[in-house]
Parts: C-alpha cells; structure tokens; sequence
C-alpha cells in the first residue's frame, strides 16, 4: 500500500462527553462523533452526551484543531412523533456540525429537503450492506458516506467500494453488534427498549449483577444472561452475548463476548477502497479514548511512513478481555 | 496543573490497613465531606448529568482499607458517611475495588468499563445510577488527588492565617492600604 492512500484515511472517534471530545481531538481525532442528551442518538445512556450548548462548544473546540464533528441521529423514530428528530438535525446544521450521521428513510428525506447544506452520512443502523442499497441512499438523498455494516469481509467492502460512488466508512475497534444492526428486537424482548428506537441496547435500568456460588452472575431483565467463574473476564448483560444452553452444551449461542480490534487490516481495508475507519465506544471514559484513538492515530500514523504497525495493546480495553476481527474475515462456527 | 495518580496495581499495603483499623473515622469523614462538597461546587455538571433529584445512596467499598464511604445525593446536595462495613440493604448501588483503582477510576486514568471486565471493581444494585455516576464524574475532569491536596493546603494555611491575622496588625495594614488605594 502506498502511503498517500493511508494519508487520505479518515480517524473517526468516539465521544460521549465534551472531555472526551478534546481527547480526541487531541489525541489526533480526524472526526468525532457525538449525539445529543435524548434519544435521538443510539448511546442514550444516563451522564452521557451534549446539549445544545455543549454541543456548539465542542463543534468550535474542534474546528479550531481542524478536526471535524459528526452528530448521529441515528435511532428511529416513533410513528407520528418525529419532531425530537428533526429538531435534532435542524439543530446539528445550525450549530455547524459537518455531518449528521442517519438511519431512517423519513430523516434522510427531511434533512436533504430542510438542510440541503449538511452533509449526511448513513449510519450503520440503516444496515445498507449491497451496493443497490448504498446506490438507493445516495441516489434518493444525496448520501457522501455510508457507514458499512459489521457483516462483510474484506473482500465484500472492496466489490461494494468499486460498484458504489459514495465514501465508505467501517468499524475498526469496539463492541461488536449482533449483526443485525437497526433490525435487532432482543433488547426490545426482554426489556421493551432497544437501540434502534430508544438508543439504548440493554438499558443499564434492566441490569443487575450479584455473587451467587462463587460465579458473577449477571441479569438482564427476567434472565440470567451469564454465570462467570471467580478470575474470568465480564461481559454486560447484552442478550446476544448471554450464555446459554442448547443442542446439549452451554455457550455463546449467538456471540462471544469479544471487541472487534481491526488494526491488523487496516492495509486491508485501505486497498478494499474505504475512506474512514471509526472506533466505536460513545458510552466509553476519557481513558478508553485517549487510549484507542492515540493507538490507531500511531496505527495510521505507522502506515503513513511505511513503518510497523504496533498492535496488541487495547486488549484490557476489549469486552471480556478479548478480540477479534469480526466478518471482515470470516471463519464461521 | 500538576498531575498525580496511583499506579495500577497499588494495593495498600495489609500492615497499613491493619494499622488504620483502630483509628477514628470522624476527622476523615469530615474532610471528606469538605472534599465532595468542593468537587460538587466546582462541578455542578455532575449533579445534571446524574439528573436525579430523588434519594441516591452509594456505597463504595475500597477492599484495602478497614472502612467504606456512604454518598448521599439529594436535591443537589451531598453528604459523605465513613462505615466499618456497609450494609447491603442501605445503599442504591455498590462499588467495590481497591483504593487505587477507584481513585483511578474518578481521576479519569482509568477505564469504567475496563475495570469492570477485569473485575476489578465490582459492582451490583442500581446499575443505571452507578453508569449515570460513572459517566458525570469521568465529564468532570476530577483531580482527586489534586483536590485533596488543595483541601490540606487550605487546613494547613488557613488556621496558619488567622494565627497570623490574631497576633499582628497584617490585616489592619491591608485594609489600610486598600482605603489608601481607593482615596487615590
């Protein structure tokens, strides 16, 4: 890979606070993402997030450093009742951010009608993962980039990039999602509230933990989610992460307990012809963006003069003390 | 700003935690009382960004030291309690791991999420107000060592000041150079 084309690749950083804006923009954010204190944004967690003021004071923080903002207005909304949502765009264009990042059809086609000015990306919870779909966004709203779903390989992103016009933008680092991103209903079975229309996967309300026989046992709801022995690594109580018994043996029925770290691929994915490689973890301290950010701005620093890429050392960060490199390359069970 | 912190895998020594059992509670509660009142001043965000008016009660619980800390959070205000030993039915939500890691954990060193994988610190009750906590102090920016520091510094020089201001005519002779600085 030729250093210019690592050059050209876009760091697009988590933030859940105005502290942990400037860290990473400080760190060496190309871009930071950040959602507003509701829920509009699919990390409605309690403590986190802007409000309007915080939001203008990050957006100039930023700016001054060259470093853009992205605000993700990314749940659905409720039927008839798409006034917060909207609010939330009109507000993110007014206050200068440099994109919104959206999943629903009805926001897509408001904010390319309201605000022909901001730049819309599409989230990952729209799950566009064909190139019809991609060219269905792009063509309908004037879509600049889409973020891809966590489901295709290397190889699958690099036909997409070549059929599409659009930029393209993939997960490098964090927690994995079940694959069925926007369309997920297993935090809404056992909670009633969801990712996709509350912002909120597993909200922490519905958690419990306690000590029972020497395990960590932790509860979703009405379930038990997982039994972990003394010394072993935790996870949250996610459904799709629980351990469970089936065809006669316990285990992770639908996922392991592991983050996605993609920092081994990153000439992969450069060559496949993506733009923006992005760290999740929105609901993640300072710490943990000090940390990544720092590690893949040296990651795509490294590429940049044909040097080693250091590797390896976010595992501790990592859910359950583990990685992995999702579907990009597909080793299924 | 000077910065200070604990290592990761400091652990207070059982010697000296043997040697803190005996020792009353009170001085230290009440400094930590002034301590949680200062950082709470200093930074009103972390009361919004918890966002709860109702009764909160956390117990946190340093596993290398013979006491735990009560918070209390009531309509903006808090309120600081040392115990031999929590009671489970008492608090809201509970946090336990070593001194160093809780105090890394305030200080923003560490990782929340992080701790919790490694179990490092453990945590059970209301698990919506201990993220609520843990995402409004890491927004704060908290030096708590610093913090403290500054408190010391204050209980050092204060009674040092007023000493000074009981036996001299320091605080006559600046008042009247001020009036002096006024007339001109």
């Amino acid at each position: 890979m030729t250093s210019s084309a690592a050059n050209d690749l876009e760091l697009i950083c988590p933030a859940g606070t105005p502290p942990a804006l400037r860290v990473a923009v400080d760190a060496g954010a190309h871009a930071v993402y950040c959602g507003f204190q509701d829920e509009t944004n699919a990390r409605n967690f309690p403590g986190l997030n802007f409000s309007r003021a915080d939001m203008a004071a990050a957006i100039d923080y930023a700016h001054q450093r060259n470093c853009k903002v992205f605000i993700a207005v990314n749940t659905f909304p409720r039927a008839g009742d798409a006034a917060l949502w909207r609010r939330a765009i009109d507000d993110a264009a007014a206050l200068g951010a440099d994109a919104v990042i959206l999943a629903d059809i009805g926001l897509l086609a408001y904010a390319a009608e309201r605000q022909p000015d901001l730049r819309l990306h599409l989230s990952v919870q729209a799950a566009a993962s064909s190139p019809e779909a991609i060219r269905f966004y792009t063509d309908t709203f004037g879509v600049k980039r889409v973020v891809l779903p966590r489901v295709l390989s290397v190889a699958e992103i690099a036909d997409i990039n070549a059929a599409v016009a659009c930029e393209t933008e993939v997960f490098v680092f964090g927690g994995l999602c079940v694959m069925e991103e926007g369309r997920c209903s297993l935090s809404s079975y056992v909670t009633g509230r969801s990712p996709n229309m509350h912002g909120v996967c597993s909200p922490p309300s519905h958690v419990s933990y306690h000590e029972a026989d020497g395990s960590f046992v932790s509860r979703l709801g009405n379930f038990t989610i997982n039994r972990i022995p003394a010394r072993q690594p935790a996870a949250y109580p996610t459904l799709c992460k629980g351990a469970f018994r089936a065809g006669g043996t316990v285990g992770q029925v639908f996922e392991d307990a592991v983050s996605l770290d993609a920092s081994k691929l990153l000439p992969a994915l450069s060559r496949a012809g993506v733009k923006a490689l992005k760290i999740e973890g929105r609901q993640r301290s300072r710490a943990y963006t000090r940390a990544v950010v720092g590690a893949f701005r040296a990651a795509l620093d490294a590429m940049a003069n044909n040097t080693e890429i250091p590797l390896g050392i976010l595992l501790q960060l990592s859910e359950g003390q583990s990685a992995t490199h999702g579907a990009y390359v597909k080793t299924w069970r | 700003m000077f910065t200070l912190s604990f290592r990761r895998d400091f652990r207070v020594p059982d010697v000296v935690s043997s040697a803190l059992r005996p020792l009353p509670l009170l001085p230290l509660e009440i400094f930590l009382q002034q301590l949680a009142s200062n950082i709470v001043t200093r930074h009103p965000d972390i009361l919004t960004r918890i966002g709860r008016t109702d009764l909160l009660r956390f117990g946190i619980d340093p596993t290398d030291v013979p006491f735990a800390i009560e918070i209390e959070l009531r309509d903006g205000v808090v309120g600081v309690h040392l115990r031999r030993e929590l009671d489970e039915q008492s608090q809201h939500a509970r946090i336990s791991g070593t001194l160093a890691a809780l105090m890394r954990l305030v200080d923003g060193e560490a990782d929340g999420d992080a701790l919790f994988f490694s179990r490092e610190i453990v945590v059970t009750g209301d698990i919506a107000a201990v993220l609520a906590l843990r995402n409004a102090v890491d927004a704060a920016e908290i030096g708590i060592l610093r913090e403290a520091a500054a408190l010391i510094g204050l209980w050092i020089s204060e009674p040092g000041r007023l000493l000074r201001g009981m036996l001299t005519d320091e605080p006559r002779r600046e008042r009247r150079a001020q009036d002096e600085r006024f007339r001109q």
